[in-house]
């Protein structure tokens, strides 16, 4: 229990009592509003606040078992989010191999030097060793039909689901002076950027009218995102004290990371609307897929890494 | 009837490599003799089909493999052993140059023999594993095996994606999420000549493709 300091606790504190309003509210608006054409909205509101509890216990418990629970969920998370995100795109024959080695070798490759702490390793195994590995593969295979689409998309792939999603427990890996473990830090990128991601939805469907990329998704508004990003910063701000940030800090950093998860989230859309579908997935009820709800981490994970890095690591 | 222990574990291990999604469409599980038929593109479409079968009816569905190819060593204590597979001799093994034996017919008896009074049977029509992009033309063996037993209950059963977890000729799975969709039985009627009740059948599980 070592990795439980007070500050964490109070942390989890939050999350929970959060947790518990959000379920009464989702309660009240069952039962209070009876139209039914806000019934569907209103039951996949529920699913999704079903859906939040039980990620919450199974993020806070990897992150009370320490730095080797963190690198199995994420490990497995960029597992699941990697296969959501091949099964989507076309892929031949002739990739076959190519995948075998990105799914089993590069992805736990990746987070076992996380684990072992080798941050130059770290830094460029998948940008430079599997940026040059995929393509040499896929012309020992031979096939040249669309070579370099094919290429680049499980290069991506990799990228993103892989390299961009392992540097939130790659948080672990930093030593900042004067602070302690670095799990806190973890705990707060990922509570500013869902929390972020939650309070555009909540805006956005509360006052969203203005499309901001009505083509990409539907569902964003300028609204949405306005209330989301200052609202998310706000708390961001007022969790400076679980960081090794000033206030004023605190708040360039979450405001940060509210635009690049939108940034992330925006571009996965893109994606997926181009395959014409929803969702990534089905794993989470409620959501979708993983990459469903992890696509703006992928964004802002490695941007708020680099930042402490830079300014705050030794 | 309890299935072996090892196709208990097989099949879950097949499940989580495939991450099948299974939906019945305009169908639901009907523990009733039936013969589930499907389009074949990997070595894991009879484990994914039968292990997503509901518990009481896997433990009496069989699987019908070719014995040409499922006759000797690990792959028949798998398939013979494990799943209880129904082993036939395959009509066109002799144009792939391995040794045929027996003829359609007697092919067709041997899997009425197996059904007996309550089994089930699961079925690829078109004989041999296909590259996922086409269904091949079905082989005859369903349409005598309906005449043989009418009123049989013939359930398609389309198996998306498994061509790309692991397809012939590969030995290492890649974990792409695959998607297995049920859809109504066939409907009878009667006096229909072979090639259009096979046609009828091959539509009935083509439709279910993008269902």
């Amino acid at each position: 229990m070592k990795n439980l300091d007070p500050q964490l606790v109070w942390a989890f504190a939050g999350v929970l009592g959060l947790l518990a309003l959000s379920s009464l509210i989702g309660l009240l608006l069952k039962f209070a509003i009876t139209k039914p054409e806000a019934q569907a909205t209103i039951s996949n509101l529920n699913a999704r606040i079903g859906a939040w509890w039980i990620m919450s216990a199974i993020f806070a418990l990897t992150l009370v078992i320490g730095p080797i629970g963190s690198l199995v969920l994420f490990g497995l998370m960029s597992f699941l989010a990697l296969r959501e995100y091949v099964t989507l795109l076309p892929t031949r024959r002739a990739d076959h191999r190519t995948l075998f080695w990105a799914f089993f070798i590069f992805t736990p490759l990746q987070y076992f030097l996380i684990g072992i702490q080798w941050y130059g390793m770290f830094a460029i195994l998948i940008p430079v060793f599997a940026f040059l590995f995929v393509p040499a593969r896929l012309a020992i295979a031979g096939d040249t039909e669309s070579f370099l689409q094919r290429a680049s998309t499980i290069q991506w792939g990799l990228m993103v689901c892989i390299y961009c999603l392992s540097y939130t427990p790659a948080l672990l890996m930093l030593n900042i002076p004067g602070y302690g473990r670095p799990a806190k830090l973890m705990l707060y990128l990922v509570l500013v950027d869902q929390l972020s991601d939650v309070l555009q939805y909540v805006w956005g469907k509360m006052l969203g009218r203005h499309k901001i990329a009505p083509v990409v998704s539907p569902n964003k508004t300028w609204e949405g995102f306005v209330g989301g990003v200052f609202s998310a910063t706000a708390l961001g701000t007022a969790l400076w004290w679980m960081t090794p940030f000033r206030p004023l800090v605190a708040a360039a950093v979450s405001l940060t990371i509210t635009l690049m998860g939108f940034a992330g989230g925006l571009t996965m859309s893109a994606i997926k609307r181009d395959r014409g579908v929803k969702d990534y997935g089905t794993l989470i009820k409620g959501h979708g897929g993983i990459l469903d709800r992890m696509d703006s981490m992928c964004f802002a994970a490695p941007i708020f890494f680099h930042i402490v890095r830079y300014f705050y690591a030794r | 009837m309890r299935a072996h222990p090892l196709a208990g574990i097989i099949a879950g291990a097949a499940r989580l490599i495939s991450g099948v999604n299974v939906r019945w469409v305009d169908s639901e599980p009907d523990a009733r003799q039936t013969v589930y038929f499907a389009n074949h593109t990997s070595h894991l479409d009879f484990v994914v089909l039968w292990s997503s079968l509901p518990a009481e009816i896997r433990a009496r569905t069989r699987p019908v493999a070719a014995q040409d190819y499922w006759e000797k060593g690990l792959r028949r204590a798998i398939a013979v052993n494990v799943f209880r597979a129904v082993l036939v001799a395959r009509h066109q093994a002799a144009q792939e140059g391995l040794a045929a034996s027996g003829n359609p017919q007697q092919a067709i008896e041997h899997m009425v023999e197996a059904m007996g009074s309550d089994n089930s049977l699961i079925l690829f029509p078109e004989g041999t594993r296909g590259t996922g992009e086409e269904v091949a033309a079905f082989k005859s063996g369903l349409y005598y095996l309906w005449q043989r037993k009418p009123g049989l209950r013939l359930v398609p059963a389309y198996l998306n994606n498994l061509n790309r977890i692991l397809p012939k000729g590969e030995f290492l799975p890649v974990p792409f999420i695959s998607r297995l969709t049920f859809g109504p039985p066939l409907t009878v009627a009667a006096d229909e000549a072979k090639p259009a009740f096979l046609g009828r059948a091959r539509d009935a599980l083509c439709r279910l493709k993008d269902r």
